[in-house]
């Protein structure tokens, strides 16, 4: 499915990486291992350089994304007003850390820098919807807002792929 | 020519020249870490900055070029006070554990810290935490040590053009790595070592068998013999700071005989019997128009390249296992017999200038009924530290002779352990096999020295040859890709994965004098010019070898014991 893109640049030209990786985690939502194998034999690099600039960017993803994704502002105005505890919060809610999925694939957590809504700090967006002024205490409220689909069958609880 | 001042003192420089290079050619030392001579400068370490009059900062000397009336200061307050501050930096964020690493006392980190007198720690806060990976029989790779110098992933991608490893993620996450943090035995690394040899700390490493290879040593029901390969001999006197290419060849076999090894052989025996082997086989393939080019087996770094890249193309490998595994399987065969002992109890210690030999000898195709053709590598610079252990003064030892009847060789296997070497001996070989004539002039100098591609072509009996030598795995792929579009007007290729052949090899001392290379291949080509008998089908013990067990090469049992097959490693 990614190879379409490739079509779009000339073969053996690694100026044309990131555009490459842009491309496939458009596709995906993320870069899968097949993906960047590929990208790497079109543009003729190793796979460790291809790799090693997937991980030096962090618009790039090497997991899927969940269906639903939470960022925490880690701002300094949002640190002030504990953020610092809303993301521990989240991450105990959730049993992930940031920059995780969690295992229904319901949740993905991220913290950004700033949100630019230091108004309302502290804030968490959950995809597009803003959440101003949050507490610890509504937070569970806020996840379960967003967990509303199928409940997770007995496979998934037991851990089983 | 351009003049310049440094330290006061008039530098006359070559436009175009480093001030690195420059101050080096007045004497003048410039510390540095994340340089290599020959390639491109990237700065990064910023330990050879130098003050430069008339610039506001620092310039790091290795990418900074030389100007007319240029004012350079190497030794300035400021400059030792920044240096002093980069090495207190890097230290912090090093494990702390010199007196039990590998590389205490051969440490480039070790020797700044000295060199400028840190004695606290200034910065103490968070460092790295990696799990060391162990995964690979040949190599370990400790990420903790590592000061991100890119040495490794320079060699690996710019040299060797293999590109195993690279930097990943970003700022203090930052770690060399193969892609997905795979292990090394997994990843597509060839793990020829010459990150080992460029790595100032011991972020790399080889993997360790001394342990192994003493235990067999103690047991009493074990009969331990060892075998040297041609290019340890030539550099392992480094260690003990003799001159390059000293040759140390009867001082090992004593040495080997003290640390209680039953029998000394060579495994140049080997490289002669492989010459009968590869040689007979080529002159089977040019006569029956089999897949040819074919390419030599010797170096089992480039069979893992070949075998991970263009595994299509394995069929033009010869099946020749290498010396050091024809030699095993000799020793537990015929000799075995020969001396009435269980080949089970045999353990053979091979010597290698190669950290890829161990995970050679790791290989299922190489065993016979679970019986490993060679039981245990030890690289040059594990050796040393075994006779070390042992207390035995390497100066002092006197010299003997290699034990029989798998000790006999003649010049033709010496220069097996320099890039052109095989070819050489194949040629002095072949050309009586195909002429029925003896070679006059035996020294072929087209394919000496260190080009990329050296080429030779021959007329013998009618029947033009054409033999080429890849020096250095970085150059294979021009060569690969001739074979895959048909272009290839090669019969005979030789390939060495380590730049100047095995006398370069990832095993081998570990230090950055520049002469090393040539002056080892100049004590190996020497070794071979005072030999009496220099053509592998002169060795008297491998033609009783023929003679009572194999009958000739490349017969059915032949086959059996000296020959081997591949796999395809490509996912």
């Amino acid at each position: 499915m990614h190879k379409q893109i490739f079509e779009k640049y000339p073969a053996k030209d690694k100026s044309n990486l990131i555009a490459l990786l842009q491309g496939v985690q458009d596709i995906y939502g993320y870069l899968p291992e097949g993906a960047l194998q590929d990208v790497a034999d079109y543009v003729g690099l190793p796979l460790s350089r291809v790799y090693g600039v997937a991980t030096f960017y962090n618009q790039f993803r090497l997991t899927p994304l969940g269906e639903n994704v939470i960022r925490v502002c880690r701002g300094t105005a949002c640190h002030v007003c504990n953020s610092a505890n809303i993301l521990f919060t989240v991450e105990t809610n959730l049993g992930i850390s940031a920059g995780q999925t969690t295992r229904d694939k319901k949740f993905t957590l991220e913290t950004v820098a700033c949100i630019g809504a230091c108004s309302i700090a502290p804030v968490i967006t959950v995809n597009d919807e803003y959440h101003g002024k949050v507490t610890v205490k509504e937070i569970p409220n806020i996840l379960k807002k967003y967990n509303t689909a199928k409940p997770v069958n007995d496979k998934q609880k037991a851990g089983v792929k | 020519m351009v003049e310049l001042t440094i330290n006061k003192i008039k530098v006359k420089a070559e436009e175009g020249m480093t001030i690195l290079d420059a101050a080096k050619s007045a004497g003048i030392a410039v510390p540095t870490l994340c340089h290599i001579k020959n390639l491109f400068p990237t700065g990064a370490c910023r330990i050879c900055s130098v003050e430069v009059e008339g610039q506001r900062g620092l310039i790091p000397s290795c990418a900074y070029p030389v100007y007319d009336g240029m004012v350079v200061d190497t030794n300035s307050p400021r400059v030792r006070k920044a240096r002093k501050t980069i090495v207190e930096l890097l230290i912090e964020n090093h494990p702390q554990d010199c007196l039990i690493c590998v590389r205490n006392k051969n440490c480039e980190l070790q020797d700044l810290s000295a060199q400028y007198g840190i004695r606290e720690h200034r910065y103490a806060g968070e460092s790295k935490d990696h799990a060391i990976d162990i995964s690979s029989p040949s190599m370990e790779r400790d990420p903790a040590k590592c000061i991100l110098c890119g040495r490794c992933v320079r060699v690996c991608n710019e040299v060797q053009q293999v590109g195993a490893i690279d930097f990943t993620k970003r700022g203090f996450q930052s770690i060399v790595t193969t892609p997905y943090n795979k292990g090394l035995n997994i990843s597509d690394c060839i793990l020829c070592g010459q990150c080992i040899l460029v790595c100032p700390t011991a972020a790399l490493r080889e993997k360790g068998q001394l342990k192994e290879v003493a235990n067999a040593l103690n047991n009493k029901n074990k009969f331990v013999v060892a075998q040297i390969a041609p290019a340890v001999r030539a550099s392992l006197g480094e260690e003990y700071n003799m001159p390059l290419g000293t040759d140390v060849t009867g001082q090992l076999v004593t040495g080997l005989k003290r640390l209680g090894f039953k029998r000394v052989f060579d495994t140049n025996f080997a490289a002669d019997l492989t010459i009968m082997e590869e040689a007979t086989e080529l002159v089977n393939r040019v006569t029956t128009k089999k897949p040819l080019p074919m390419f030599t087996s010797c170096c089992p770094g480039w069979v893992k390249y070949i075998e991970h890249r263009r595994p299509e193309l394995l069929k033009h490998v010869s099946t020749c296992k290498s010396p050091h595994e024809m030699e095993g399987a000799v020793l537990k065969t015929y000799y075995a017999k020969k001396i009435g002992i269980d080949p089970k109890d045999i353990v053979v210690v091979s010597i290698m200038p190669c950290t890829v030999k161990k995970f050679e000898s790791h290989r299922p195709e190489l065993s016979e009924d679970y019986m490993p053709d060679v039981d245990a590598v030890l690289t040059t610079r594990e050796l040393v530290r075994y006779f070390n252990m042992a207390g035995i003064d390497f100066c002092d030892l006197p010299g003997s002779e290699f034990d029989n009847p798998l000790g006999e060789s003649t010049g033709a296997a010496v220069i097996f352990g320099t890039s052109g070497g095989v070819m050489e001996a194949a040629i002095r070989t072949a050309y009586n096999m195909i002429t029925g004539k003896e070679l006059e002039k035996l020294e072929f100098e087209q394919i000496r020295g260190f080009d990329g591609i050296k080429e030779l072509s021959l007329n013998l009996n009618g029947l033009d040859l054409n033999f080429a030598v890849v020096n250095g795995i970085g150059n294979v792929a021009k060569v690969l890709d001739e074979v895959e579009n048909g272009t290839c007007k090669y019969h005979f290729v030789e390939v060495m994965a380590c730049p100047g052949g095995c006398i370069n090899g990832g095993g081998q001392p570990i230090h950055q004098k520049p002469e090393k290379v040539i002056k080892r291949v100049k004590a190996l080509y020497e070794i071979d010019s005072k030999m009496i008998h220099r053509k592998s089908h002169e060795n008297e013990a491998v033609k009783v070898l023929y003679k009572e067990f194999f009958g000739e090469p490349n017969s059915h049992k032949a086959h059996e014991i000296l020959h081997t097959h591949y796999q395809s490693r490509k996912k």
